[in-house]
Order: C-alpha cells, then structure tokens, then sequence
C-alpha cells in the first residue's frame, strides 16, 4: 500500500517527531539568520562605502536590477573554492575545530531569542544566563585558532582577544543584572513583556548608562571596530584567523556576523523594548496599516536593523581603540559605572518608581 | 530512559576529560580538557534541574576563569620533562595512596549507603520552577552570613593579588587620559611668526 | 527568624571588624606615603573596638544567629578577647620590623584584620560551611601575608609552599566535610551531633540509623582530621610549618605562629566537641596519634636547628601535640586546660617573635640562635625578658608554661591514660635541652657583635609587658585557668 507522506509522518513514533519539529523550527531560525548575514556583509560594503562617498560593490548581479545584490553569493562561492591550507606544525583537530566552536557559540544563543510573544524556539526561565554563558564560550574559537594555527601573529590576536572578552563581559554581566532586576526575570519573553507599553515604558530609559555600556561592550565582544584588536590588520596581519583560508575563514566571518546580530537583538530585547511598537495601542486601528503599526516581529527587526546599522557607522567612523585604552575603559570606567547604576536600579525597584516599577513584580 | 542514556554518554565524557586534564602532555591541552570536563558537569547539572549552577558553571568557569588560564598558560613556554622527572619515582607511592582512597570509597560511599532506596532521587518540578529564585531566596535570607563571608573571602583575593603583583616603578612613562581629552589647542600648537 | 538589628548583634563584633577593613581600604588607598603610620593606629583602634563590642555583647547563654550558622557563647567570647588581645601586640611589634624594611603598607594590617575576622568567623561557628568559610578567610588572608615581602626569594617560595598545601588541605577538610554532609543531611554542627546521638533531627524525624552510615562518617572525620592537623601544623602534616616560619618576614611569622592557634583550636572544639562529641572514641585514637608524633618530631628535631625561627617553629609543633593532649582527655577540665594551654602558647610566641624583632636592625635579621650570644652582657633586660619567655616555653615552673603542660598532663592522668602523659613528660624533658641551650647562650658566652639595640620605647613598653604578663600570669595561673573552667561548663 504506498503511504502518503501524511500517514508516514502519524507512524513515526513520538520522540522522533519531537526532533523533527525541533530540528525544523532550528532550519526556520538558521536560514533567515544566514541569509540576514550574506546581506549583512553586503549591506556594510555599502554603507560605508557611502559614507566614505564610494559606490561600494557594483558589479555582481544579474536580472537586470541594481547592480551588486548578488555580490555575497559570489563571495560564497570564490570561499568555497579555495583551497584549506593547513599551516606547518598547526594542531590539526584544533585548528578544525576552532571555527566549529565560534560559530556554534555564535548560533547557540539564538535559541532562546523570543521574535515575538511565545514565539520562541525554548522558553527557559534561565534565558539570560543561557545567552551570557553561551556568548562567553565565543571566545575558545578565538583563543583555540590563535594557539593551534602555530602563529605569531595569531598568538597575539587570541591573547589581546582573551583580555579584551574577560575586561568586557563582567561589564556586560553586570548590565545584564540591571536588566533582571528591573524586569525581575532571567526569562526573556518576561523581560519584554515588562517594558509593554510606548517609547518611554521601555528600559532604555531607567537603565540608560546600563544600554549604553550593554551595547558598548556588545561591540567590544564581537572584537568589531572600534575594538578590533583581536583582528588589528594593520598590526597584526589579520590576528587570530590569519592561517585561515576558504571555508575556515568563511566560518569565522559567518560567526563573527551571527554575534553581531545576536548582540544588535539582545540589546532591541532587553533595552528597546524587543517586538514593542513605538506608536500607542490605537494605532492599531489605523487603516491597511493598522497591523503593521501594531506590535509585532518586524519592529525586532526593524530595532535589530538599526543597532547593526550603529555597528557599521562605528568602523566607518572611530579609529581603532590601543590595547590599554581599551583595558582601561573597560576595567576603570565601565564595571564601575554599571555597579553604581545597579545601585540606583535597586532603589528605584524598591521604591517602584513610575512609570517602570510601579507594576508587581 | 533518554535521560539515563543522556547522564551516562555526559559523564563518561566527564571521566575521559578528567583523566586527560591530568594526563595530557600538553598544559594547552590539559586546560582545554578542563574547559570539557566543566561543560560536561554543567550537563549534568541540567539533567538534575539545577540550571542556575550548571550556567554559572559555565559562565564563571569556562567563560572567565578558564580563559585567564588559558591565557598564561599559552604564554608560558612550560618545558614539560623536567616536570616528569620524578614521576617514575614517585609512581608506586602515588599508586599504593590511590587505590587505598578508592578502595576505602568505594567501601563507604557506595550504592549501599547513598542507593536510590535510602536517598531518593529529587522531586521533579514543574516547568514554572525556577532554580534561580529558590536559590536566591536561601542565600540571601538563611545563608546570609555564609554568603557574605564568601563575599568578603573573594574581598581578600582581590586585595592580595594587587598588593603581591601592583608595583609602582619609578620613571615610567604613564598615560593619563584625563588630561589628554581636555587638552587644548594653545597647550600643543605655538604659531611662530616668521 | 527576621533579620532585625536586635537579632543581628551578637554578631556585632564581626560586623565592626568588616565595616572598618572596608573604610581603612579606602582610607588606606588615598593615604600620602608620610601618614601611613594612621592605617596601623587606625587597625589598633580597630581591635580594641572589636574587643569592647565582644565585652558588651557577652552572651549570657549560648545564642544562634543567622539560621544557626552562627553561635555565640561564653566560649566564643574568651576566645575572641584573647584573638584580638594577641594580635594587638603582633601589630604592635611588626611596625618597627615593617618600617625597616620598607614593608610597612596598610596590606598588611588590612590582611592582618582579615585574617582576624577568618579567626572570628571561626570561633563563632556553628555550621560546617561557617567552619571552612571562616578557615579559608584566615588562611587566604596569611597566604598573601607570608608572600608580602616580594623581593624575598625565601618569603615568596614559603608563600607557595604554604598556598599549595594550604589548599590540599582545605581540599581534604572540605571532601570530609562532604561525606558528613551526605551521611546526615545537615551542616549544622548541633543537627549533626544530634544524629550522632541518635536523636530526632530538626523536622521531628527519626533520624536514620546511626550504625548504617558509620563507616562513612569514619572516613569523613579522617579526612576532617587530616585537613584540622594541616593546618594546625601536626606531625606528620607539618612540613610546611618550619619552611613557612623562616621564610616569612618575622612580622608575619609572628602572626602566623601566635593569634591562629588560637583560632585552630576554636575549631577542633567546634569540629570536635560541638559537632561530633558522638564520634570521640573514633578522634580520640587519631588524636593520640598525632600528638605523640607532633611531640616527638617537634620536640627532636627543635634540637638541630640553628635559627631561632625554625627553632620555633619546631617548638610550635611540639606545642601543638601538647594542645591535642586535653582535647584528648574529652573532659571538660581536659577542654579548659586545653584551651588555658593554647592561650598562654599564643602569648609566649608572640614574645618569642617579637624578641627576634626587638633584636633585629635595618639590614639584620636577627634569627639565627647565634645573634642571641651574650645578650645578657648587650642588654641585661632583655636577656632577663628572653629568659622568662623561654624558661614558660620550655615549662619550668613556675613560669606559666608550666601550668599548662601541667594542666593538661594532670587531665590526662584524670582520664586513665597515664602512659601517654609519661610519653608526654618525656619529649617535654627533651624540649627542655633547646629552650635552655638559648638561655645558656644568653648569658654564657661572648657576644658576635656590640650592635646597640634600637627598638623604639613603645616596642619596648610592649614586650616587657608581654613577658612580665607572662610571669605574673605564672605566678597566679588560677584566675585564667578559673576562666577557662568556666567558660567550658
């Protein structure tokens, strides 16, 4: 009897379903995210290209519309066809796996990434502890590339990286407890549901010095300028990926953009209000855009859009950070300015300060 | 079942790492097989519902500590055989104390004492349980006095490794950024007439 | 229990400590290099803050505090006047020694009360977690004191060999720890004790049968034993003592070797008596053990060394097997001469020490036994000082030392066990040779060299009034040993 596709699905047994569902709706959030990172590239080569009044790219592209869409899909294939040159003495399982782990650490988080409410691929009560512990493994595809490429160059760019992840992330920690104890939740979802309301309800405002820092530290994590040191190409060649070329470079420049979107996400979430429409409830009832004006997953993004959009103004824009400036900002001026600001969150919890506290928590 | 098959693989992971953190050649490889032994006990944390501490785990040691590890022990050119000379000599002694403690453990600290039947597994909660609450809860209201001996614990490791490694040289050379942001055009440029 | 100011008092004391460790760090940091003499007087202040506090909340009957984490009783009490009375003196003595050497930062006396506070925690204890967190705040805050002298290659050497087997034996004290924890379900010293009992535990349960998790509870209080013996500096665990001793700048010798036994010994009667009285025939064998073997390796190997701080060191450990011999007796009387015992050892080292300091100049250490030749016709004061702290170390009567070893011997005597005071007596008579052989030295023979004393008036007001408190406690034993019994019942 020849099984429709339908009947063969009902006779799987039930725990193979459950990973089915899961590993689809894993495809669901993967494939947008790669493609938002092939066109993020592209849409940096532009951006600043405009900025630096240059065309950017131009040539790549067919159909007939604006020149240059397809340029990421001809990056993609020229990477693919170089050629993996194994550097002399490099530790090969190491060298391999170092990309594997930075891109892991990078995709990982978006697992508890809400899009939109209960739109959400695990809805854990540890969300935010989930997201600093899995950011903070990024670092290993950095240090493990440095050591087993057998580098100098390579070596100093996992080291600088090292200091520079360790110096950031207890800022970034510490902003994050900011942002529990004003929503009073490790849960994602939670932490948007708490900023519910205008412009004003969202926790940019109470925790100001906290989302400056946040996103300060967010760009300081992803080693992107003006905090790319760990790369320092006009210092140190290209940093810890210099051995690294075709698909392991691809990887890491995969990695590299996944985390840059993650922390442009993170920060919309915890700090703008996450799926939150800007307008008031009435705007719903707005004619043919009514829906779009609503709260919903296209203001993520639109938020997440424009973070990226800062990130790429800032390597238009600064020169690069020296190593000590950068420990020094990060040891001397933001761990202490998050740890009096979280002083003033806590009071103003306490005394349920409108219009962000006043709600039970 | 899933879950026993999910305990086993994690912590026969867990005791490969562990024999390799003290076995490997390499200090670079040892540190990393540390780095794999944490995020298996982590697992194996979550696998008991106790997220707070598998992610703190994982967040204080693998993200932080483990780093800072790695970072000195790539920096040292450790020559490794001068650490094994006296291996072989100390070999037997190291064994005879070993198997002695395992025998002894293996006696006291087995099924027959800790089995299932006399210490149950812990209850189950639901999934609106929250470790982290209940945890904070404890801490902050009957474990206060410990808590805050451990905070000041932490207090006198910060203290020491400044006071043993913060030396101020004399004639170097500092930065003070300060007072490079609120330079002046007058304090650097002199126009000279010519 | 709500967490009131009324309810948090008794711990007044600590609280004190910690807040002002906290100001003087900062004051400490914006202090100019010309007025650092105020760090030390404001730590000095400090202690005897502590001490009033402790006066004014002395407990008429045992209180338990912070979810019974924390006791505080008339034996916590005594012990803390007497943590806080001995480090005042240590401080008093190092300053000269620090500003020789250009060692004299607020870290030290900023570490030095932390270490306190460790100590305090310590005595307080009512939880196996306080026992090991109050363990691990002294000994972090001396690990860092001994490697304070950075340019020393012997101090720094001595710092890590005390660090790394410190932790080895935090490491063994917490896997016991662990076991008991397991065997009964609770960290509460009184909770653990009741099980032993074989009473009800604190939720109106039958305990489990004490019988089934014996073994466990063995091997757990040998480990216990093994992490108490480490860092009290028992034989066979006292490698580290005489290493550690010489190594650190005297000021931190002086510390190490004095106040901290005070707290050790706090902590095997919270360990011990407090926790696991249900288990006494079991440590009372291993207690014997270590005694009779501190006392032989003490008291023998004192006799080879030539500098006074190894010598001490030695001596240290011989003393420690005596301090096991009344907790050994597990009497009340036996626990007071105990306790009598390890608070006259804590003030006769701290003169001991301080005597090296007194002796030493810029650019002199003054260990070595021979700096004390002919001191007798360099100072005869400080020769009759010397003297007394030696001839109370070594136990002659009437000189205090004596009445605790006799306090203690006649406890164990009381207890049946008259062959281990001959043993006793016997490694006390071999002590003997090495204390007079410093005395012999002092007045005997020819001085190495005229050097001119030159310890400043407050060292000296000091020193003479530990060593005379020394001869008057000697003279009058009574009224402390009275104390002691009292504080014990």
């Amino acid at each position: 009897m020849p099984e429709t596709p339908l009947t063969l699905w009902a006779s799987l047994p039930e725990p193979l379903v459950t990973v089915l569902v899961i590993l689809f709706k894993i495809t669901l959030i993967l494939v947008p995210l790669l493609l938002s990172v092939a066109y993020l590239t592209l849409a940096e080569r532009k951006i600043i290209g405009w900025i630096q009044v240059r065309m950017g790219p131009n040539r790549v592209g067919f159909f007939g519309v604006a020149k240059g869409w397809a340029q990421p899909i001809a990056d993609l294939v020229k990477m693919l066809m170089k050629e993996f040159i194994w550097p002399r003495k490099a530790n090969r399982f190491l060298f391999v796996l170092a990309p594997i782990i930075a891109l892991t650490a990078a995709v990982g988080a978006w697992a508890v990434i809400p899009f939109d409410d209960g739109l959400v691929l695990a809805d854990v009560n540890a969300g935010l502890l989930y997201i600093l512990a899995i950011t903070s493994l990024g670092v290993y595809g950095i240090i493990i590339a440095g050591w087993a490429s057998n580098s100098k160059y390579a070596l100093l760019g996992a080291m600088r990286s090292a200091a520079q992840i360790i110096a950031y992330e207890i800022a970034m920690g510490f902003a994050l407890v900011g942002v529990l104890l004003a929503a009073g939740s490790l849960n994602l979802r939670e932490i948007v549901l708490a900023q519910q309301g205008g412009v004003i309800d969202w926790f940019w405002l109470p925790l100001f010095p906290l989302f400056v820092i946040y996103f300060i530290s967010g760009v300081a994590e992803t080693n992107r300028a003006p905090f790319d040191v760990a790369e320092g190409e006009s210092e140190i060649v290209a940093g810890f990926h210099v051995e690294y070329s075709g698909m392991g470079f691809a990887v890491f420049f995969l990695a590299e953009y996944a985390a840059m979107i993650l922390i442009a996400a993170l920060t919309a979430l915890m700090f703008l209000g996450g799926w939150y429409s800007p307008f008031p409830d009435t705007a719903t009832e707005t004619p043919m855009i009514g829906v779009l004006l609503g709260p919903g997953i296209h203001w993520l993004v639109l938020k997440t859009a424009f973070f990226l959009f800062l990130y790429l103004w800032f390597r238009a824009t600064f020169p690069r950070y020296r190593y000590d400036q950068i420990m020094r900002l990060g040891w001397k001026v933001f761990i202490p300015v998050t740890i009096v600001w979280l002083l003033v969150v806590a009071v103003a919890v306490m005394g349920e300060v409108p219009p962000w506290f006043n709600h039970p928590l | 079942m899933i879950e026993q098959l999910f305990f086993y693989g994690f912590s026969a992971i867990l005791i490969f790492a562990g024999v390799m953190v003290i076995t490997a050649r390499n200090s670079v490889h040892a540190a990393l097989f540390l780095v794999l032994a944490f995020c298996t006990s982590a697992a194996l944390w979550l696998l008991l519902e106790a997220e707070f501490l598998a992610m703190t785990l994982v967040l204080v040691y693998v993200g932080a500590v483990m780093v800072l590890f790695l970072f000195v022990v790539m920096m040292l050119d450790v020559n490794i055989a001068p650490l094994r000379e006296g291996f072989i000599r100390y070999l037997p002694v190291g064994i005879l104390v070993t198997t002695l403690i395992a025998v002894e453990l293996a006696m006291t600290v087995g099924a027959r004492r800790f089995g299932l039947d006399i210490m149950p597994a812990p209850v189950r909660q639901g999934p609106e349980y929250s470790n982290t609450e209940t945890l904070g809860l404890a801490l902050y209201t009957d474990y206060l006095y410990p808590f805050e001996i451990a905070a000041v614990i932490l207090l006198v490791a910060m203290v020491a490794a400044i006071v043993l490694t913060m030396r101020r040289r004399q004639g170097v050379k500092h930065q003070k950024p300060e007072q490079q942001v609120t330079v002046r055009r007058e304090d650097r440029v002199k126009l000279v007439k010519m | 229990m709500t967490l009131t100011l009324q309810n948090l008092l008794p711990a007044a004391p600590e609280m004190f400590l910690l807040t002002m460790i906290t100001l003087l760090l900062v004051i400490d940091v914006s202090l100019p290099e010309r007025y650092r003499a105020l760090t030390y007087q404001m730590a000095q202040a400090t202690l005897v803050g502590v001490a009033v506090l402790v006066l004014m909340f002395y407990p008429e009957q045992q209180v338990l505090r912070f979810h019974d984490t924390f006791v505080n009783d008339a034996l916590a009490a005594v012990l803390k006047l007497a943590i806080v009375l001995v480090t005042f003196f240590v401080f008093a003595y190092s300053k000269p020694y620090l500003q020789d050497r250009n060692l004299f930062k607020g870290e030290y006396f900023i570490l030095g009360l932390m270490a306190v506070l460790g100590m305090l925690v310590l005595v307080s204890a009512h939880s196996l977690l306080t026992v090991y967190l109050g363990l691990e705040l002294l000994s972090l805050s001396l690990y860092a004191m001994v490697g304070l002298h950075r340019e020393s290659i012997t101090a720094s050497e001595a710092a890590m060999k005390y660090f790394v087997l410190g932790a080895l034996a935090s490491g063994m004290l917490l896997y016991g720890m662990s076991l008991f924890y397991g065997a009964t379900g609770t960290l509460d010293l009184a909770e653990i004790a009741r099980y032993l009992a074989g009473g009800t535990g604190s939720d109106g349960m039958i305990v489990q049968e004490f019988a089934g998790t014996r073994p466990v509870l063995i091997l757990g209080l040998v480990f216990i034993l093994v992490g108490i013996a480490f860092k009290l500096g028992a034989a066979p665990f006292h490698m580290w003592v005489p290493d550690v001793y010489h190594g650190a700048p005297t000021a931190v010798t002086l510390f190490i070797g004095s106040a901290p036994k005070i707290a050790a010994f706090a902590m095997l009667m919270r360990l011990l008596v407090d926790g696991l009285a249900g288990l006494d025939s079991d440590w009372t064998q291993i207690l014997v053990i270590l005694a009779i073997a501190s006392m032989a390796i003490g008291n023998i190997i004192a006799i080879a060394q030539d500098n006074l701080k190894r010598m001490l060191a030695y001596s240290t450990i011989a003393h420690s097997g005596f301090l096991f011999l009344g907790i050994i007796a597990g009497t009340q009387a036996g626990f007071a001469a105990s306790m009598f015992y390890v608070i006259v050892y804590a003030l006769m080292a701290a003169g001991g020490f301080g005597m090296i300091i007194v002796l030493s100049r810029t650019g002199v250490e003054a260990d070595r036994l021979d700096d004390f030749k002919g001191l007798n016709e360099r100072s005869p004061w400080y020769a009759f000082l010397m003297l007394i702290l030696m001839l109370s170390m070594a136990g002659v009567p009437p000189f205090l030392g004596f009445w605790a070893k006799w306090s203690v011997l006649r406890e164990v005597v009381n207890a049946d066990m008259i062959w281990l005071a001959v043993v006793a007596v016997c490694f006390a008579i071999i002590g003997l040779f090495y204390y007079l052989r410093v005395v012999r030295m002092m007045y005997f023979d020819a001085p190495l060299n005229q050097a001119r004393i030159q310890a400043p008036a407050g060292m000296r007001v000091m020193i003479s009034t530990n060593a005379l408190a020394i001869l008057a406690l000697g003279v009058y034993p009574s009224a402390l040993m009275a104390v002691c019994i009292a504080v014990m019942q």
